[in-house]
């Protein structure tokens, strides 16, 4: 199946369109007629990518019109401007305020050629048959609804998805350990006063709040009967706690995009901070040594996904069916992986990695040689490990996922107070 | 055709043009501070709900009070330095083609971004910053100043940066509507350089400080971008508050805010109208 990527449309012209299809069997068209179509894409910095849409343009002929937000921005645009997108690249906890809208349409799993291979998370919940399920807006619970129409998320793989998985990943405090000096190990670090006027955390309110939470347990001070699902009261005591730290100066800033966490990192004005999987790799490929810290307490987690706009039909829609195979037929995935983050259907990565990048990036092995991002910028060394191990030890210690909670709108109101304070 | 009627129809062009980019728009954010909301959705109603919370809310009086804080302190530094500025060019240099090439020269910062020159601060002012390594280099301090970043020190130099120019182009322009035989004539009558300042040149240059009033503090009210990056979104003023909102679709609720900044700062507007009669004096 690796050879689809060489020349998946020489293969075609070549009267290969049969091994192709027995390879996808998925009821479309490859190719010629969507040569002329255009699919708008839009959704955050992490997977909004040119390469993609440059590799896209090469594989498929699709032209894919790309527009990176961040997440606020993203919902507020799934959420309001319906017509301006054909593709919307949302994160899982999302769905819930964009689904109720009517502006996505539900995907028929039939049309999705690697549906069996895409990862338990985000089908019945459950990476491995024994694991847990986290606390949160885990993906699954509103990645199915009952049908074509549906609007209801319902708890079983129904066959009609919200959003196709494409990116996904733990994530967890992010520190300078050469300014720290000592090893971290718990949540709680984040609010030690030893930090005080070097920590950070970001200002978008859904996750923020929840790597609070983390916090919070991680101190002892209260146990969260559901960290994705706070009662009025454990809201005020979460932000109790942090208006207190914040008022004795304890966070030098928040920030509220990736290149804002960046350079906090980078510049030294952070010590430790809530950070995302690249932008810890960009730290490094700056040579500032910054580690993606794995904690006692478990990860963060969240997911992204491929939603389509409703008013898609026809060609465009086949079109869009196209792409989301192709997205998940292995190209994407490697590209994605290569940077930290995990593809939805790691098994077709594989073809697109080399051996030294799989075993590095999946299965926690020491490197055996440099390893480098998509962008050719050294990542590690040989005999370097990925920090948290391989890709069960690291997906199988999620504590919770980025949610949306029934008090959101008394989260948010008490998120604005805290900034304001 | 009556002339009535020629001079309506004159006017008709622009008036459609604020009809329905000016009043039509605060017509609508009227409204639907009035309305509902939901995690994703607005709904019409009529009822009380977004302004009781935003009244009933400490947080909104200690923005309000960051929001006229930021402008006023803005506006003091923005008017001795313009006003300073605009003499300088307007007194002390005696050639016109000075005078132009001195003032193109303060509007050069302005060929770039207002977000790049604001953002250029943060790393002058950081913990390892330009500032803080020449000042410790001089032996002026041993420890990085962490105030100058991420503060109201930044947030304000910030925008004393970004509008200084808004006060120095008014008062620079009343300065040159100043008939230099008054300051002469002053001068004759024994006046010195204070009295001068004080009696004559000050009272005809109101109406371009008055203009500059206006242009800094409405700026630096509705300005909410400065204050994210330059307080490392640690402070708020009414601007951040509404972005908010927006940004977490409370479309109703920002309506509200909004609609009581706009009356804050028509107040404020008032205000400074009735101090000077701009109409008469330009």
């Amino acid at each position: 199946m690796s050879k689809i990527r060489y020349s998946r449309r020489s293969l075609l012209k070549t009267g290969g369109a049969a091994i192709a299809a027995a390879a996808l069997p998925a009821p479309m068209v490859w190719g010629q007629e969507s040569k002329n179509i255009t699919l708008r894409q839009f959704g955050t910095g992490v997977s909004n990518l040119n390469e993609v849409a440059t590799k896209v343009k090469e594989d498929l002929g699709i032209t894919l019109e790309m527009t990176a937000l961040d997440t606020d921005s993203v919902t507020q645009r799934a959420a309001t401007q319906p017509d301006s997108f054909d593709i919307a690249d949302i994160e899982y906890f999302v769905c819930k305020k964009v689904w109720p809208t009517g502006n996505l349409q539900a995907m028929d799993a039939s049309r999705i050629a690697n549906y069996d291979q895409i990862v338990g998370i985000f089908r019945d919940g459950k990476l491995t048959p024994e694991s847990e399920i986290a606390q949160g807006t885990a993906p699954h619970t509103v990645g199915f609804v009952d049908g074509p129409d549906g609007t209801e998320f319902v708890d079983n793989e129904s066959g009609w998805m919200t959003l196709i998985p494409t990116i996904y990943n733990a994530d967890t405090l992010g520190i300078r350990p050469d300014l720290i000096n000592r090893p971290i190990n718990n949540w709680s670090e984040l609010l030690n006063p030893e930090f005080a006027g070097k920590a950070s955390i970001l200002d978008i309110s859904s996750i923020g709040i929840m790597d609070m939470a983390m916090v919070v347990e991680s101190m002892g001070e209260m146990t969260y009967g559901d960290k994705g699902n706070m009662t009025r009261e454990e809201i005020d005591k979460t932000f109790e706690i942090f208006t207190e730290a914040k008022k004795n100066g304890q966070f030098r800033a928040f920030w509220k995009t990736f290149d804002e966490s960046v350079n906090l990192m980078a510049s030294g004005e952070v010590v430790i901070q809530s950070m995302w999987s690249p932008a810890i790799t960009a730290v490094k490929s700056r040579g500032i040594p910054c580690v993606y810290q794995p904690l006692e307490e478990g990860y963060r987690s969240w997911g992204g996904g491929i939603g389509l706009s409703a008013s898609l039909s026809g060609m465009e829609l086949d079109a869009a069916y196209e792409y989301i195979n192709w997205y998940l037929s292995g190209w994407v995935g490697g590209f994605l992986m290569r940077q930290g983050y995990y593809s939805a259907v790691p098994a077709t990565s594989k073809d697109f990695m080399s051996e030294n990048e799989w075993g590095y990036w999946f299965e926690g092995k020491e490197a055996t040689d440099t390893i480098t991002s998509p962008f050719g910028d050294p990542l590690a060394q040989a005999g370097e490990v990925r920090d948290g191990g391989d890709f069960y030890s690291r997906m199988g210690s999620v504590a919770c996922w980025n949610s949306v909670m029934d008090e959101n709108q008394y989260m948010v109101r008490k998120w604005n107070e805290f900034i304001a304070a | 055709m009556s002339k009535q009627i020629t001079a309506w129809l004159q006017a008709a062009p622009i008036g459609f043009v604020l009809l329905a980019f000016l009043v039509a728009p605060i017509v609508m954010i009227v409204i639907v501070s009035f309305w509902g909301a939901t995690e994703y959705s607005i709904y019409p109603a009529f009822q009380f709900d977004n302004y009781e919370f935003l009244f009933g809310s400490p947080v909104t009086y200690t923005v309000f009070f960051n929001t006229f804080k930021y402008a006023f302190i803005t506006w003091a530094f923005t008017l001795v330095i313009g006003f300073t500025v605009a003499y300088f060019l307007a007194f002390e240099v005696r050639s016109l083609k000075w005078q132009v090439a001195l003032f193109l020269l303060c509007t050069i910062p302005f060929w770039t971004s207002n977000i790049i020159r604001m953002i250029s601060w943060i790393p002058f002012l950081g913990r390892n910053g330009l500032a803080n390594s020449t000042l410790m280099s001089w032996g002026v301090i041993d420890e990085p100043l962490e105030w100058l970043l991420f503060s109201d020190f930044s947030v304000i130099l910030a925008f004393v940066h970004l509008y200084t120019l808004f006060m120095v182009v008014p008062i620079f322009n009343s300065m040159m509507r100043i008939d230099r035989s008054l300051i002469e004539a002053a001068r004759d009558n024994g006046a010195n350089g204070w009295q001068t300042l004080r009696h004559v040149i000050i009272p005809l240059c109101k109406p371009g400080i008055m203009i500059g009033t206006i242009f800094v503090t409405t700026l630096v009210m509705g300005d909410f971008i400065t204050v994210r990056f330059m307080s490392g979104s640690q402070r708020a003023n009414v601007g951040r508050l509404i972005s908010n909102d927006i940004n977490l679709l409370q479309y109703p609720s920002a309506s509200a805010t909004a609609v009581v900044l706009l009356v804050t700062v028509l107040i404020v507007i008032a205000l400074f109208l009735r101090l000077v009669d701009i109409r008469k004096e330009l």
